[in-house]
């Protein structure tokens, strides 16, 4: 029900000084840049960071940590080893 | 793209599936609530990758199909005033309702706009100030925060030609009202992964505690749907329900609690029609009395009209998980992507269309 | 000249004839051109006729890597093209919208021109019509074209074999994802450019390589290359089966795709072909596209086959299989 994909921050534009001037972040992918509303996010992203974007919104920041463990967790039950449900990642 | 590919990695998906043939010894019937898993699902070819003892029944999780067809003779109604601009989702375009879908009425005169983001409606308005800019107002947890914002920001920015026809929906009320249906027989929820990014992955677990249903939080890529799937194998062979977060790089137990802010500042609870399930308490949103100088029905005079459901359509039971496509007496036929009847057509990920396009292998 | 096409352009009296002097001949001229009769005549030709029509009606007009008019030119040229024909001559009608700007048009025939001049194969004769405004957007053109096809060569949809191999010529969806990101709903940045090109040289040099161990040529335009693809397979009743990681695409218009919810499979190419040739023949044939700058990252994207008779089957980048139906309706982006 929605789509949503995670894209990198290159830039943060505008201040958030005036109403007018809201804090908008560029975001990449592939070289495929879009500008998006930072509204939603509790924190100001860095540069560098992912952030998923879905319907022109960043929706929330991506946890690398968890996603590198949670990709070593995946090839782990790949390569099946039990684990316990509502395991270690959670 | 990175977060994505690896996520889609051949390799990785083939092992997972051997970990899930092996595990599986008991048949287990799993719901996926959410549209964009079953349009991952088929677009990756995953049903038949997986044990036949696992059956994927789709769940009512897309905001297209289970739009009422009153609310888009609605949307019809209001893009047919000669005075008004509508923007909407490109997912909305093609729904019919019983006047006709928004294609429709563009083509005879009506001036729709598609748009990505409700925030360039909200441009489109700026641009436009002699026009009445209607933005239709659709989408589950997800997407409301992102018209939340894009109304606060027309009401700081003092924009008063842009509107929103408010039918945004709520996920836990339907659950809960499916999973009180004696005739669904579901073991295991593989739940929506990005309503979990705002709602938090705790919000599921009503479901555990209630009907001992086991619950994986899932991404969308083939590899998340997989380890949530054996994850709930595992749960409800196991008898330990219980709510795995298998999509922890971008959901927490909290969820986001900033956009749920946005909601609530302009959104409150209403009795909300859906499509093929009926009426279901508190399941919409309509805007507080602060903000319904934004509610297009009353500052254009819309009334909702109730109207029946196509005839022959099984969509209702299709959204419930109680028959598949393939038993409507219409799939195919009458009713096709190119010309749908049902709601379940309409959407591309809708469960009936997924299968048209991409289930002719199953 | 005027800054606005009145619809005296377009009367047929002096103020067209100017339009014609100082713009379309200027461009355009050649020797058959220059003589302004009722119809073009050319010199004989050996071998069997090809002839081809298009319409173009591409919003906006103006796009990143080209405009209505080099699309006009390569997209006749390259219809030609695809049944083994060798392009000679065009015709051009354009429909004028009242109040469009002479400096874009011009600007349209100019490149109309270079890419006519770059092909090598002139307009010998063409029309211009002026409506009313907002009886048409800006400018709608149709070309055709006549070519010339060796009288040994038959490539057509229905020559496809079990057993061949289906190659395309370079990256897919460039076209269709810079038209649909040009609206300024849906704008994105990155190096985003339609692809449109002609295509006749690379056919040229693939026919060179081995003229009988081509069954089919197709230039997945409208509809993409999942619905050329269901066309060939419902022609010939096999099945085409195709593996997602071997279609070449660039990395913005995948991710673009992602953002949008769209089947790059299901986008526009304009500067991209299809070749279905014997499995004995495909290295070198894939060997000679890859030798000219339109065909470098042309790739083996799958095979002929009789497993699913009249389908397309894609192996999905994580292995998985699904078919592929023809496009149903205009590609919209969706957030679903």
């Amino acid at each position: 029900m929605c789509l949503a994909i995670p894209m990198q921050v290159v830039e943060i534009k505008g201040s958030g000084d005036s109403l007018l001037n809201p804090i908008i972040a560029v975001v990449n992918a592939d070289g495929m840049k879009k500008e998006i509303r930072l509204d939603l996010v509790d924190r100001m992203p860095e540069i560098g960071e992912y952030l998923i974007i879905h319907a022109g919104f960043a929706i929330n920041c991506l946890d690398t940590e968890n996603a590198e463990k949670s990709l070593q967790l995946l090839r782990e039950i790949a390569n099946d080893i039990e684990e316990e449900p509502g395991g270690k990642f959670t | 793209m990175k977060y994505v590919d690896e996520y889609r990695s051949r390799e990785l998906v083939d092992k997972l599936c051997n970990t899930l043939h092996r595990i599986t010894t008991d048949p287990v019937r799993v719901m996926e609530v959410c549209g964009t898993h079953t349009m991952s699902i088929f677009r990756h070819g995953l049903r038949d990758m997986l044990p036949d003892k696992v059956q994927l029944i789709s769940g009512p999780g897309c905001p297209v199909c289970v739009t009422p067809s009153g609310v888009i003779d609605g949307f019809i109604e209001l893009a047919s005033r000669p005075e008004v601009t509508v923007t909407t989702f490109g997912d909305m375009i093609r729904v019919p309702g019983a006047r006709g879908s928004l294609a429709e009425a563009r083509a005879a005169g009506a001036k729709v706009e598609i748009v990505y983001s409700p925030m360039d409606a909200l441009v489109l308005a700026k641009e436009r100030p002699y026009r009445l800019v209607v933005f239709l107002s659709v989408g589950f947890e997800t997407t409301t925060p992102t018209i939340a914002a894009t109304v606060l920001e027309a009401e700081r920015q003092g924009i008063d030609n842009f509107f929103i026809f408010p039918a945004n929906k709520v996920m836990p009320p339907p659950l809960d009202a499916l999973m009180q249906d004696p005739e669904l027989q579901v073991d295991g929820l593989l739940c929506p992964g990005h309503v979990s990014i705002i709602s938090g992955s705790d919000s599921f677990q009503f479901l555990v505690d209630k009907y001992g249903l086991a619950c994986a939080v899932a991404g969308f890529e083939p590899t998340d749907i997989l380890r949530a799937i054996v994850s709930l194998v595992r749960q409800i062979q196991g008898k330990r329900p219980t709510i795995e977060n298998c999509y922890g790089r971008v959901v927490t137990r909290k969820g986001n609690v900033k956009a749920r802010g946005l909601v609530e500042k302009i959104f409150t609870p209403v009795d909300c029609r859906w499509r093929g399930l009926g009426v279901i308490e508190k399941s919409g949103l309509g805007l507080r009395k602060a903000y319904e100088h934004f509610d297009a029905t009353k500052r254009l005079n819309i009334t909702p009209v109730e109207s029946a459901e196509p005839k022959g359509c099984r969509c209702g039971e299709i959204l419930k998980g109680i028959c598949g496509p393939r038993d409507c007496p219409l799939f195919g036929r009458r009713c096709t992507p190119g010309s749908p009847v049902g709601p379940c057509m309409v959407s591309s990920e809708g469960t009936c269309a997924a299968w048209h396009r991409y289930g002719g292998l199953v | 000249m005027d800054k606005y096409i009145l619809l005296d352009h377009g009367s047929g009296g002096l103020v067209s004839q100017n339009l014609i002097g100082s713009l379309f001949l200027k461009y355009l001229k050649n020797p058959v051109l220059n003589q302004l009769e009722d119809a073009a005549v050319l010199p004989p030709e050996h071998g069997q006729l090809a002839f081809s029509t298009d319409s173009y009606v591409v919003d906006p007009i103006f796009f990143p890597g080209g405009n209505i008019g080099e699309l006009a030119v390569n997209g006749t040229i390259n219809d030609l093209a695809m049944r083994g024909a060798r392009p000679i001559c065009l015709s051009l009608g354009l429909i004028l919208e009242e109040g469009f700007a002479v400096e874009e048009l011009e600007e349209i025939i100019k490149s109309i021109a270079n890419a006519c001049d770059y092909a090598g194969v002139p307009v010998v004769t063409g029309d211009t019509k002026v409506v009313p405004k907002g009886k048409a957007d800006k400018v709608f053109i149709n070309t055709s074209g006549i070519g010339i096809v060796e009288v040994d060569i038959n490539v057509t949809a229905r020559q496809a074999r079990s057993g061949d191999i289906i190659l395309l010529s370079g990256t897919l969806a460039d076209h269709g994802i810079t038209i649909l990101t040009s609206r300024a709903s849906l704008q994105v940045d990155g190096n985003l450019k339609s692809d449109t090109r002609p295509l006749h040289f690379l056919v040229k040099k693939i026919m060179a390589e081995a003229p009988g161990a081509v069954h089919t040529m197709r230039d997945p335009t409208r509809g993409g290359l999942g619905t050329t693809l269901s066309e060939i397979a419902k022609s010939t009743n096999l099945c085409m089966e195709i593996d997602e990681q071997a279609i070449p695409m660039h990395g913005e218009v995948r991710a673009a795709c992602e953002l949008m919810g769209l089947d790059p499979l299901y986008l526009a190419n304009e500067g991209k072909c299809l070749v279905i040739t014997a499995p004995e023949e495909a290295e070198a044939i894939l060997a000679a596209m890859c030798s000219v700058s339109e065909g470098v990252d042309s790739c083996i994207i799958g095979k002929v086959t009789k497993k699913y008779p009249g389908r397309v089957v894609l192996t999905t980048t994580s292995g998985g299989h699904r078919l592929v139906e023809p496009l149903s309706g205009e590609p919209l982006p969706r957030i679903c």
